[in-house]
């Protein structure tokens, strides 16, 4: 019965969404307050029916109800009580239930806050956000239902993806989804812009936040997902640059572009085709990354769900390019943008190499994802295209941009004057290059990691400079120190906010290089009680310990592990061995460091207990990183605060 | 809209285009090395007692399949349909050997009843079997033509039609 009852909600909610859209629309052309009131009534009916049917599924998991295909397939009676609740979102069709949910509330916060003060467009906008989850609720109801039965009911599940068991598992999902669905918003702006005719800067004033809450979130995505790999695929990476990672890098990159782009359009009204294209892509990127996941035509890990899933995707993106690219041809002549360029030694010159770095590296990044498709089509081999690929391409674009970034928040609008550049860019110069000097003198001899190091200290100069500067100016108005400080950074919280986000991508930044470039790897065979050194680490090989789990057998191996100082205790990286899996799955041991992790993977062994094959890497500032994502996070927040003061 | 910005629209058909030809492929048909080949040999302990060995088969058209009880929903969606062909293509000279790896031998015996299997039905306790035939996962599916040569490789859930195609064409081949 309870799955009946979520399907029906999931019904009764496409009907809405369907009516909603058109009411709307309708409403938005005629003028019709009391149709749009109604089409705003469908939404909010549309979250609450969607919260049931999520909170239905979430039961039938806690019930072990394995009636339902969905929950058959994704738990079994071992699995533990968090992951059947987060089992919702380990596969397609709960993913998609949480999605469009989160669209739902998205849809919610727009009528909350723009009902009165967006009159004219919000109708429009309206309309678009509930066609949009019109097309997920058909999705839902016809090709990929959550409530499918099955039939016969068997005695119990196949159970979670076991690489799914883990806390990361819980939050990188949310944190993608949330900016996935967040950037319908400020596409569904442009599309009743687009739509009424009226393409002012309006739509991008008011959904800048959204749109920087949608980076955000899917930045955290993207770092959550990398620390996943990194503590549970137990090969030491944290990007391998697999369709599915790329398929949530590229939106992230058009965004990053958009979010940069938007401002050059708020200020010298340049580049509004360029603006509306970007969110349009970004928008469709999102739709592209689920896609290109979950239809098979990619090759990507173990999945045998094939269906029509696909051919609705593809189909909604056709849908969706093609009647936003038909809109922007068709309002092109409004579309004149009102500043030129006035010299390239200008931040607006500079925002436009950043805009075109980033959508360069997206449209790398999209060839080499469909290129074995490509291949196959043209020439009927098959290929896969890999980390060499991706990386010699991108590494020089991102540098590129780190660069850019030091420069364009400090040089002046429309012509910066040699003097400016100067003051500016004097010091931060010459603090990157010393730095460089200093670590090629401390013995670090590769080009890359030394041209990194140089460019990270001098965008991190450029920021201090100014903040500085800044500070200084106060401190003579007669403020103290802290003071100053505090209050220049709220008073120009969109500036440095910025700054704060640019600092944690510095972080990011050195954290890949580091890893990258000095990471330091063994893999041996040990006897019982044999060590091997590994940098400055000692690892012993004390034996193997078996234990029977709820829903897996583990075996760890112990190690006692010290560096060049002292003892650091035991390690014991395992195996675990789940009934319905071809393959163990690895339980990674580390220990996080600010210099490096220790990071031990258990390979074979023998059954007595008496061999086993150990994988030790020394992975040099791996957890900058996640303190990169650490500091993103108070920056996003400096950002999106309310602004004291209206200026840039 | 004046025609000549129909270009922004159409430019993205071609990458549209290239995505609709991706349901035509199967990235996971990756060409298996043994088609050709002869069918590695092994022998197989029942779960109805007694032994199978491959080398007994030959002359007959073997359908090789690997399956697990705890293999949602594709295995379930087959089980029923290589029963049928069992009964169906028994008397002309072909035999469906299921094969049970990564299992327990209770959730074995348990798939076997609910679908009333009655073809030969064995486990491969240490994966021997799955692995000199490069199992990658289950289900997959082998067929062995008369000469003891595998001819197909199919992963995924079997269908009937392509069951009926693919016994139809190797039970005419001559012995």
């Amino acid at each position: 019965m309870i799955p009946e009852i979520g399907f029906a909600a999931i019904t009764v909610a496409l009907a809405l969404a369907c009516y909603g859209t058109g009411a709307g629309a309708l409403g938005a052309a005629r003028h019709r307050p009391a149709l749009v009131a109604s089409a705003q009534h469908a939404a909010v009916g549309i979250f609450v029916l969607l919260a049931v049917a999520m909170l239905l599924l979430v039961y039938a998991f806690l019930t072990f109800d394995f009636s339902v295909r969905y929950v058959a397939s994704n738990t079994n009676r071992g699995t533990p009580f968090y992951y059947r609740i987060t089992a919702l979102w380990g596969a397609l069709e709960g993913s998609l239930v949480l999605w469009t949910w989160m669209l739902a509330g998205y849809t919610l916060l727009v009528v909350a806050f723009y009902r009165w003060r967006q009159r004219e467009a919000y109708p429009w906008v309206l309309a678009v956000l509930l066609g949009i989850m019109a097309f997920f609720l058909l999705v839902m109801t016809v090709p990929a239902s959550p409530f499918q039965r099955l039939d016969p009911i068997p005695v119990d599940g196949r159970g979670l993806n076991p690489l799914l068991e883990d806390t990361g598992m819980i939050t990188h999902p949310i944190f993608l989804y949330l900016g996935f669905t967040g950037f319908t918003v400020p596409f569904a702006f442009a599309m009743a812009g687009l739509i009424r005719g009226r393409l002012d800067e309006a739509w991008i004033t008011v959904t800048r936040r959204w749109t920087v809450l949608a980076w955000y979130f899917l930045s955290m995505g993207l770092l959550i997902g990398g620390w996943w790999s990194y503590h549970v695929l137990g090969w030491g990476g944290y990007w391998a640059w697999d369709p599915v990672e790329n398929a949530a890098f590229m939106p992230w990159l058009t965004a990053t572009a958009f979010l940069h782009s938007v401002m050059i359009q708020e200020r010298r009204r340049m580049l509004k085709v360029w603006n509306l294209l970007l969110i349009i892509l970004t928008f469709s990127l999102t739709l592209f990354g689920t896609f290109l996941t979950r239809s098979g035509i990619i090759a990507s890990v173990h999945s045998f769900t094939q269906g029509t899933i696909g051919a609705f995707f593809l189909a909604f993106i056709a849908l969706v390019l093609l009647f936003s690219l038909s809109l922007l041809a068709w309002r092109a002549d409004r579309l004149r943008g009102q500043g030129e360029l006035d010299s390239l030694i200008s931040r607006e010159s500079v925002f436009h190499l950043n805009n075109f770095f980033h959508v360069g590296v997206t449209f790398t990044v999209l060839l080499g994802t469909v290129f074995p498709l490509l291949s196959e089509a043209v020439r009927g081999v098959k290929v896969s295209v890999g980390e060499p690929f991706f990386n010699a391409v991108s590494i020089p674009i991102f540098l590129a941009l780190i660069f850019l970034m030091g420069v364009g928040p400090m040089i002046a609008w429309r012509r910066a004057s040699w003097a400016g550049l100067k003051r500016n860019f004097l010091w931060p110069v010459a603090i990157g290059a010393a730095g460089a000097l200093v670590f090629f003198l401390l013995g670090v001899r590769h080009a890359l990691a030394l041209l990194t190091l140089g460019l990270v200290l001098f965008v991190a100069a450029t920021m201090v400079h100014d903040f500085w500067r800044g500070t200084r100016a106060r401190m003579r108005a007669g403020r103290g120190p802290v003071g100053a400080m505090a209050d220049l950074a709220l008073r120009q919280n969109r500036r440095y906010g910025g700054f704060v986000v640019h600092q944690g991508v510095l972080l990011v930044a050195l954290g890949i290089t580091g890893s990258q470039v000095f990471s330091v790897r063994t893999e041996t065979s040990l006897r019982r009680g044999e060590s091997i050194e590994v940098g400055r680490y000692q690892v012993r090989f004390e034996g193997l310990e078996a234990e029977e789990k709820s829903n897996h057998f583990l075996v760890t191996g112990v190690f006692t592990v010290a560096n060049d100082r002292h003892v650091m205790g035991r390690m014991s990286p395992g195996k675990k061995f789940y009934p319905q899996e071809q393959q163990p799955i690895a339980h990674v041991a580390y220990r996080s460091g600010w210099r490096e992790d220790f990071y031990l993977v258990l390979g074979d062994f023998s059954r007595d207990g008496q061999l086993a094959t150990v994988l030790a890497m020394v992975n040099p500032l791996v957890s900058w990183i996640w303190l990169g994502g650490v500091v993103i996070t108070l920056g996003t927040a400096l950002l999106v605060l309310p602004g004291r003061r209206r200026d840039a | 809209m004046s025609w000549r910005r129909l270009w922004i629209p159409l430019s993205v058909l071609p990458l549209l285009g290239l995505l609709a030809y991706g349901f035509r492929t199967d990235p996971r048909a990756v060409p298996s090395p043994l088609v050709g080949r002869p069918a590695p040999p092994f022998t197989l302990t029942l779960f109805d007692d007694g032994a199978l060995r491959l080398d007994d088969l030959r002359g007959k058209v073997v359908v090789l399949n690997f399956w697990a009880s705890w293999c949602y929903p594709a295995c379930y969606e087959e089980a029923p349909v290589l029963e049928e062909g069992w009964r169906t293509y028994q008397d002309r000279g072909a035999v469906i050997v299921g094969i049970d790896i990564q299992d327990t031998e209770e959730g074995a015996r348990r798939f076997i009843e609910q679908f009333g299997l009655t073809f030969p039905n064995g486990p491969d306790p240490r994966g021997k079997i799955s692995i000199d035939y490069g199992v990658y996962g289950v289900p997959e599916t082998f067929f062995i033509d008369r000469q003891g040569r595998i001819r197909a490789k199919h992963v995924g859930a079997v269908t009937a039609p392509l069951l009926r195609e693919r016994l139809e064409a190797l039970l005419e081949e001559p012995a």
